[in-house]
């Protein structure tokens, strides 16, 4: 009796200890597996976040002592005009993102299934503009942009108008840039519209037809219902892309005239690495992360509850 | 007659739009081609000239080098992430444990990150580590800012390959990481392919890191050596066209000839299927 017992308990002892060491052993293989992909992304990823945040309770020029200020560089940017430009202008890039990259974006993929002659060749050189490096994109539309020998102030002159200075004049020059945005996204847009499309069954329109249905009617009651996970997924995308907006703006205007098409990332790069103001610019940097974390939270939580109430 | 009629709004639409998206092409392209005078006298001109000079010049001021710099740290940073990421994606998308999910969304959170909340401390970061103005520099962000989207990619697409294969390898007495490198990694072949054509394409294109972590010329990948360009060039207008024409020329031959994957690549992982 007593003998089955031990024997039983150092049964269950080596039955535990066997668990364990298996256990171990899929610790180890998930460590030795993620431990690559973890290392990089603690060291550039998440170290430099919670150092950005450090360096904003500072006054730092980036290589003297830093001293420590607590919150007055929040308190500054609160009461900084430029940098609510900045925020007021990061809202515009989202904004034509949203309402005029994503239809355009639509309009263009339904292009590519209009009966037609030469669509192939169209739906080629539509997607073009999302190939172009930033920075080309920038520089070409700079040149095109020009007061004096831009393409477009040629066309308005030939046309018989005035010239206009486009990204030197305070007035045009956030609508120039924005022309230029979204030049180079709505072919994005197309593909994942052209996509969703594709996905959509030729039976729904012949049954449609057979009601009598006409192509406006064909639109607006079967392939934009039917569109409606991918408008809300491609504004997402829009909206987490548009708060990142830099390169064509630094490279456009750096953010001029007079601080006209100022984001809170050329307002950042510039007090950073201009003006040596680190502190204040990490204080700026972190605004923008906690804007990005808010809006992705946000988004997460509405897209939750609407596929809670059973939308699409 | 009529059916072609009321076609016609298509074609108008159809045209704006080709005109649209593509004559800031043809327009870079034929100014490149144009000398000074011309570029003055005939600006709506298109192919009038052909002007190979302009050319030269770009490959005289040092063009080579922001080619040879972008290629060798694109791909380097590239190759890493596709081995990094396929590693880390292996135990997130086909074990158990208690950090999955966790550790899952604290990799894929970083495709909304602005990189300006990194930037001061990576800059700081490659001066205490000596890297600052070397290419080096930017392999380290390159790499972790190619992750998230990297393991969003690879995870989705090892959860479908089937839990059969690899329990019919364990029977058998394979390692996980033989089951990783002689099961899974040779299915992954057209994820990895998404992974390379979109971080390749973007890198590539890379501006905001390259503008703080190197300063000297040599070291300049071809973003930042354009940027360069522009101010040396500010009065060759078509001089400078020619350096935007070569440095787009790599990404439309590829596209060229292979469309639907360089569309699917530059999608990746937005588009299914």
């Amino acid at each position: 009796m007593e003998t089955v017992e031990v024997t039983r308990r150092s049964e269950t002892a080596k039955v535990v200890r066997q668990a364990k060491k298996r256990n171990m052993r899929k610790v180890v293989t998930i460590s030795l597996f993620t431990a690559p992909a973890l290392i990089v992304y603690l060291v550039y990823v998440v170290y430099p976040i919670l150092s950005t945040l450090s360096y904003s309770f500072y006054s730092w020029d980036g290589t003297s002592d830093k001293t420590f200020i607590g919150f007055e560089n929040y308190v500054q940017l609160f009461h900084d005009a430029i940098f609510w430009t900045s925020l007021t202008n990061n809202a515009w890039v989202v904004i034509t993102s949203v309402f005029v990259q994503i239809p355009l974006g639509m309009i263009m993929a339904l292009m590519l299934f209009a009966p037609i002659r030469g669509i192939r060749l169209f739906s080629s050189v539509y997607f073009l503009p999302f190939l172009m490096s930033t920075v080309a994109i920038g520089l070409l539309w700079v040149y095109m942009f020009d007061p004096i020998n831009g393409i477009i102030n040629q066309l308005i002159n030939f046309l018989g108008f005035e010239n206009v200075a486009w990204l030197s004049d305070e007035n045009t020059a956030l609508i120039a840039i924005l022309l230029v945005v979204v030049w180079q996204f709505s072919p994005f847009y197309m593909i994942l519209f052209k996509a969703a499309m594709v996905g959509i069954g030729e039976e729904l329109y012949e049954s449609a037809e057979i009601d009598g249905a006409n192509s406006w009617q064909k639109f607006f009651h079967i392939t934009f219902p039917l569109l409606m996970p991918t408008i809300v997924s491609s504004s997402i995308l829009a909206i987490v892309g548009s708060l990142k907006a830099f390169d064509i703006f630094y490279i456009m205007t750096g953010g001029g005239p007079n601080h006209a098409t100022e984001l809170m990332g050329t307002y950042m790069f510039k007090q950073a690495f201009i003006n040596f103001n680190m502190g204040y610019a990490s204080a700026i940097a972190f605004i923008m992360f906690l804007i990005a974390l808010v809006v992705t939270i946000l988004i997460q939580v509405i897209d939750f509850n609407r596929k809670k109430k059973g939308a699409f | 007659m009529v059916q072609s009629l009321r076609k016609m709004p298509l074609y108008v639409i159809g045209l704006v739009l080709l005109v649209f998206t593509g004559y800031p092409f043809v327009y870079m392209i034929s100014t490149s081609l144009k000398d000074q005078s011309t570029f003055f006298e005939r600006p709506f001109a298109i192919f009038t000239s052909i002007e190979w000079g302009n050319y030269a010049d770009v490959f005289q001021m040092g063009l080579t080098r922001y080619f040879i710099n972008s290629i060798l740290v694109s791909v380097a940073a590239v190759v890493a992430v596709m081995l990094i990421a396929a590693l880390a994606s292996y135990p997130l998308s086909r074990m158990n444990f208690r950090f999955n999910r966790g550790l899952f969304l604290l990799f894929i959170s970083g495709m909304m990150l602005p990189i300006h909340a990194t930037l001061i401390p990576i800059f700081k970061l490659s001066q205490n580590m000596g890297l600052y103005d070397s290419l080096l520099a930017l392999l380290g962000p390159y790499i972790a800012f190619s992750l998230p989207i990297s393991i969003f990619i690879l995870t989705q697409f090892m959860q479908e390959i089937p839990k059969s294969l690899e329990e019919a390898a364990k029977i058998d007495g394979c390692s996980h990481f033989g089951i990783f490198w002689r099961i899974i990694l040779p299915m992954l072949t057209p994820a990895l392919m998404t992974v390379f054509i979109y971080n390749f394409i973007h890198l590539w294109n890379e501006f905001i890191f390259a503008l703080v972590l190197v300063s000297s010329p040599e070291n300049m990948t071809l973003p930042l050596g354009l940027q360069d360009f522009y101010g040396e060039f500010s009065v060759n207008v078509p001089g400078l066209m020619a350096a935007l024409t070569l440095a787009s020329l790599p990404m439309l031959v590829v596209y060229l000839f292979s469309q639907e994957k360089v569309v699917k690549g530059l999608t990746g992982g937005a588009v299914k299927g």
